[in-house]
């Protein structure tokens, strides 16, 4: 088991005790015998963009799942905004990938964008009714969604669907945004314009982010730190010290080059899922 | 069918108490269906709805071999079927396979239970086709009662019910507690199924439950406008169904099932039309 973390870098420094957003101490999360990971120390402080990177299966959305309260630690403990996650903290936000949703689907972007409001709650929500739609306007409005939120959901893009569920999850107006492979299926151009909002958000609300992806690079410039899990391993660091062919190798137990390209890091020799999306691939067969 | 259009005879008969009575039935009917159903469509869950209707037949012939009330029989029946279609996940790829093999099997005992009777089964066993004009004070009274129990239950669950219904994963990750909903809402389905059995008959019940909110769905996507249609259209299928039957005498599930596929036949023209329109 090597468990090593990274000083703590000083754009970053330890959170005085209770002030983090969210808070993991010697984290353990094991189904049977396969440990996920073990003796996780983490504190995000308000405001920071935590990156989760890792291949598939190396326990990046168990970890959501912990904080989301929907999966307990087998070991140590965690607190979010300030307390344990139980279900249904009201000061969390989710953001989910975009999955397509049912052309048929009765129910438009206002309505989605409402839910994350008050869809948690019992009853009919009817007294509450000016105020719910004075909150769903603004966020529908600070993602720019305004133009088609009287749409049916599933008619609109990949991308109008994701900007949908930024506004869902901030419409709540959370302390802690958890965002699960948001930027997945969606093209450069609303992979940019979805990050830049959650980005927008964490500068003006001080909101701590948690972005769950497989790819760095659209999010690279927004991110302070990035915790890289790999099969019961993982490191805790500023970019530049986690994106290193030192670092990477001696995760994954293989040799693997970190290469930057343009402001762009590629890793080369990992796990496939790593170089899914290379253009070298591509141009191989042709 | 000649005197269909006998608006006299019409009107007389609809001076008669019974079918007052049947009318009223069918107005709590349409107002449960409506409720219910774009629920029930945003879940994909008519086969379902199927199923439990179906089942609520083996319900009514276990109790008549049993010699306890047809109806009570189907309303237990209709609430084990649901229970145990609601236990399953909705997910799960065989979802549609396993209520065909629940149905199938649920079926074959009703009939199995049906042939062990000894009496007449067929003067007490209206469920298939129900029996709307036979309403006494009692049932009346029941079913109110019941319709009453499905509403404020509804009511209280509402908006985590839409929202787990529609968004299942985001619902789940801020704490709505998705399979217990799952639960509850299949039981209501399953009381307001078996409501619809007893009266309208098993094979009305899709034309109430599911027809009128499938259509509602094809014409709007605000949740709230979608129920308020699948209402409108379940009484105008439900009472003007048994008003247009009055006449000629004519079996009332035929008229129901025509007006509500009408109804769902021209939302279909003018969603397909808007959407023409939009690309």
């Amino acid at each position: 088991m090597t468990v090593e973390r990274s000083t703590a870098p000083p754009a970053a420094p330890p959170v005085p005790g209770g002030a983090a957003a969210v808070s993991l101490t010697d984290a353990r999360l094991a189904y049977g015998d396969r440990v996920l990971w073990d003796g996780l120390d983490l504190d995000v402080r308000p405001g920071e963009f935590l990156a989760v990177l890792g291949p598939n299966g190396s326990g990046k959305t168990s970890l959501m799942r912990v904080l989301l309260g929907l999966q307990k630690l087998s070991g140590g403990t965690v607190n979010v905004a300030g307390e344990p996650p139980g279900k249904g903290n009201r000061r969390i936000g989710y953001i989910p990938q975009q999955r397509a949703l049912d052309p048929t689907l009765a129910l438009r972007g206002r309505d989605l964008v409402g839910l994350g409001y008050d869809g948690h709650r019992w009853g009919l929500g009817v007294r509450g009714i000016r105020e719910r739609r004075r909150r769903v306007d603004e966020a529908l409005a600070a993602v720019g969604a305004t133009g088609f939120a009287n749409r049916p959901v599933g008619l609109l893009s990949g991308g109008e669907q994701q900007r949908l569920r930024v506004a869902q999850a901030l419409v709540g107006d959370p302390t802690v945004l958890l965002c699960d492979e948001p930027l997945l299926s969606l093209d450069l151009a609303h992979q940019r314009a979805v990050s830049t909002l959650i980005d927008a958000r964490r500068r003006a609300a001080d909101t701590a982010v948690l972005f769950v992806t497989h790819e760095i690079n659209p999010v690279l410039p927004l991110v302070d730190r990035i915790l890289y899990l790999v099969d019961g391993h993982f490191r805790i660091g500023l970019p530049e010290e986690v994106m290193t062919s030192e670092t990477l190798s001696q995760l994954y137990g293989a040799d693997v080059a970190v290469v930057r390209v343009r402001g762009q890091i590629h890793v080369v020799g990992a796990h496939s899922d790593l170089c899914e999306d290379n253009p070298h691939h591509h141009l191989a067969e042709h | 069918m000649d005197n269909l259009f006998d608006v006299e005879l019409t009107m007389k008969l609809l001076s008669l108490d019974f079918v007052l009575g049947a009318l009223l039935v069918a107005a709590i009917l349409g107002l449960l269906a409506g409720v219910l159903g774009p629920l029930i469509v945003a879940r994909n869950m008519a086969f379902s709805v199927h199923g439990t209707s179906e089942l609520a037949l083996t319900g009514g012939a276990a109790a008549l071999l049993l010699g306890w009330e047809v109806g009570n029989g189907a309303l237990a029946g209709a609430i084990v079927a649901a229970l145990v279609l609601g236990l399953l996940s909705r997910r799960s790829s065989d979802y549609d396979s396993v209520i065909g093999v629940v149905l199938a099997f649920g079926l074959g005992m009703g009939v199995l239970m049906l042939w062990l009777y000894k009496g007449r089964a067929s003067n007490k066993f209206g469920l298939l086709t129900g029996q709307i004009v036979g309403q006494d004070f009692a049932s009346i009274a029941l079913l109110t009662g019941c319709a009453v129990g499905v509403f404020v239950v509804l009511a209280l669950l509402y908006r985590p019910l839409l929202f787990a219904s529609v968004d299942a994963d985001v619902a789940r990750a801020r704490g709505v507690p998705t399979t217990g909903l799952a639960l509850v809402f299949a039981v209501l389905v399953g009381v307001a199924t078996a409501l619809g059995v007893r009266t309208v008959g098993s094979l009305l019940v899709l034309a109430l439950m599911v027809t009128p909110a499938a259509a509602a769905c094809r014409v709007t996507a605000s949740p709230l406008r979608a129920t308020l249609l699948a209402i409108l259209f379940a009484e105008v299928s439900a009472v003007g169904g048994i008003v247009l039957s009055l006449a000629p005498g004519a079996p009332v599930s035929a008229f129901v099932t025509a007006i509500s596929f009408l109804i769902y036949l021209v939302c279909w023209v003018i969603s397909r039309v808007r959407r023409a329109a939009f690309a």
